[in-house]
């Protein structure tokens, strides 16, 4: 078999433009002498044929293209242009020489900058040779950047699940005050974060005989009733948590020092006072409290604060409940006066 | 209801997820009895409510990005699969071929896991029809040994002005 010797093809305007529909001929002098039909579409009323390609077109790279004779060293090379009016759209090229020595054709397409062509010019599939990929870049973009809105929505929805789950996990559902996760949370953040705050822990009195004598129902209106009460008495930044069965803990930034927690604790058995209405049934409870500040200890330390705020708290109910006693190394268990004296 | 019928996870579906086979099967079951309606007719109207439906205008894009004509948008269906894999790698759509039956009728094969694919491409080629302009009667005609087949007689090619694609999305 012998090598095929090359032909010269000839290629009528039709074939032309078929093939290449973004095509530019020149002549050896740089005038254009046949545009593609979407070069023409590009545009628009202006007339390009006869017109100076290097007038109409601006070569960026390679630098120094700026006649023929710099584009004929450049033939076979990547060329990176703009048509003049609509610089903002960047065009890929390449020109190669003509069979009989004189002029070159030169084929163009859009870059990355394809949407924003296809945008401006209001390109349709009619304007891309079928052998051009680009319709189907369009797909994929478009198809792509459907999946990734459905994705993105798909991740707020499981985040927005994710913050009610985790918010669940913390929360007493009964009182909608914090758990005792939450508070253990919210303890060892105060404590990293060396914030100096005040500890109260408070126990009901008389809590189970309006159980046993009112029934369960009537426990809980009276629970949920201490959550009101203690969520009146936080501000912002403060923690109210139920961390037992009629246990709660109070984590109160705001009140470092003991006059302003000795006051919330005030607040707190004075509002306990008032007897809780169940079904026309007034049910009375009150309770003993426990405080301890985290400024007594150096450095803070979670385990011993809860053990001392315990201890004060038990003193307070041997003491005849219905008081608030500060424990910790600094108060030394000093029984502070009862509810309301 | 339907979702209670079927006794499927309280949640709801999430589109980008994938669910087990089986649990499409009990949907639909459920949508026959609370519907009261046939399968086929309830899976036609999910096929034409995927291209149809002012949500789901994306899909109907991706769509038209088949051809030009209603014609061109037939032949395309047998490259749907390979185009949706570019973007989705893990969906599989139903194998579909087109047969020339002469005479502006085609066959389209629908072979398919999903017993009823067939009635949802009915559903979508009658809307994509619309879509183009174009007047075509459809017809399921069975099961056959390579899948559902739907029959399509293109009545007029440029029946009624369709809806304008522009190549550019909307921003």
């Amino acid at each position: 078999m012998t090598a095929a010797r090359p032909v010269n093809l000839r290629l009528g305007p039709a074939a032309l433009n078929g093939l290449m529909p973004m095509h530019v001929a020149l002549t050896a002098e740089g005038r254009i002498s046949s545009v593609g039909p979407t070069i023409a579409r590009l545009a628009g009323d202006q007339p390009l044929v006869g017109g100076w390609f290097f007038t109409l077109f601006d070569v960026r790279r390679p630098g120094g293209v700026l006649a023929m004779r710099d584009l004929m060293e450049r033939a076979g090379e990547t060329l990176h242009l703009s048509f003049r009016p609509h610089t903002e759209i960047g065009l890929r090229g390449l020109a190669l020489p003509l069979a009989t020595g004189k002029g070159m054709v030169m084929n163009l397409s859009f870059g990355i900058g394809v949407t924003e062509a296809v945008k401006v010019h209001a390109l349709t599939d009619a304007d891309f040779a079928p052998t051009d990929l680009t319709v189907e870049l369009l797909y994929l973009m478009e198809a792509k950047s459907a999946v990734l809105n459905e994705l993105r929505a798909l991740n707020r929805r499981l985040d927005g699940a994710r913050s009610r789950a985790e918010e669940q996990a913390l929360t007493d559902t009964l009182t909608g005050l914090r758990n005792r996760r939450g508070a253990e949370a919210e303890l060892a953040r105060l404590v990293a974060t060396a914030q100096p705050f005040g500890l109260l822990h408070l126990d009901l009195d008389h809590f189970k005989q309006v159980n046993d004598s009112h029934g369960h129902a009537a426990g809980d209106a009276v629970l949920t009733e201490v959550g009101r009460i203690l969520r009146s008495v936080t501000r912002k930044g403060d923690t109210a948590a139920r961390v037992g069965g009629d246990e709660f803990l109070l984590l109160l930034p705001a009140c470092p020092d003991l006059e302003s927690l000795t006051a919330v604790a005030r607040r707190v058995l004075s509002r306990l006072q008032k007897p809780v209405d169940f079904e026309g049934q007034p049910c009375r409870i009150g309770g003993s409290i426990g405080l301890v500040l985290s400024a007594d200890y150096d450095p803070p330390d979670v385990e011993r604060m809860i053990a001392d705020a315990d201890a004060a708290l038990y003193a307070s109910k041997r003491a005849g409940r219905g008081r608030a006693t500060a424990g910790g190394p600094g108060a030394g268990g000093v029984d502070l006066d009862a509810a309301g004296a | 209801m339907i979702a209670r019928e079927a006794q499927v996870p309280v949640g709801g579906f999430e589109a980008m997820l994938s669910y087990d086979a089986a649990i499409t099967g009990d949907m639909l079951a459920a949508a026959e009895s609370v519907l009261d309606r046939p399968r086929e007719g309830i899976l036609e109207d999910l096929g034409t409510y995927l291209v149809s439906h002012r949500n789901r205008e994306g899909l109907r894009r991706l769509l038209r990005f088949g051809g030009v004509t209603f014609l061109d948008f037939l032949h395309s269906l047998e490259d749907l699969p390979d185009r949706v894999r570019l973007a989705l790698p893990d969906l599989e759509l139903p194998d579909m071929l087109l047969t020339d039956a002469g005479g502006d009728r085609f066959m389209l094969t629908c072979h398919s896991q999903i017993p009823g694919a067939g009635h949802i491409a009915l559903g979508l080629l009658r809307a994509m029809a619309d879509d183009y302009g174009a007047l075509v009667l459809l017809d399921h005609l069975g099961t056959g040994t390579d899948g559902e087949v739907v029959a399509i007689h293109l009545l007029e090619r440029r029946f009624a002005v369709g809806r304008r694609f522009n190549l550019a999305a909307e921003a």
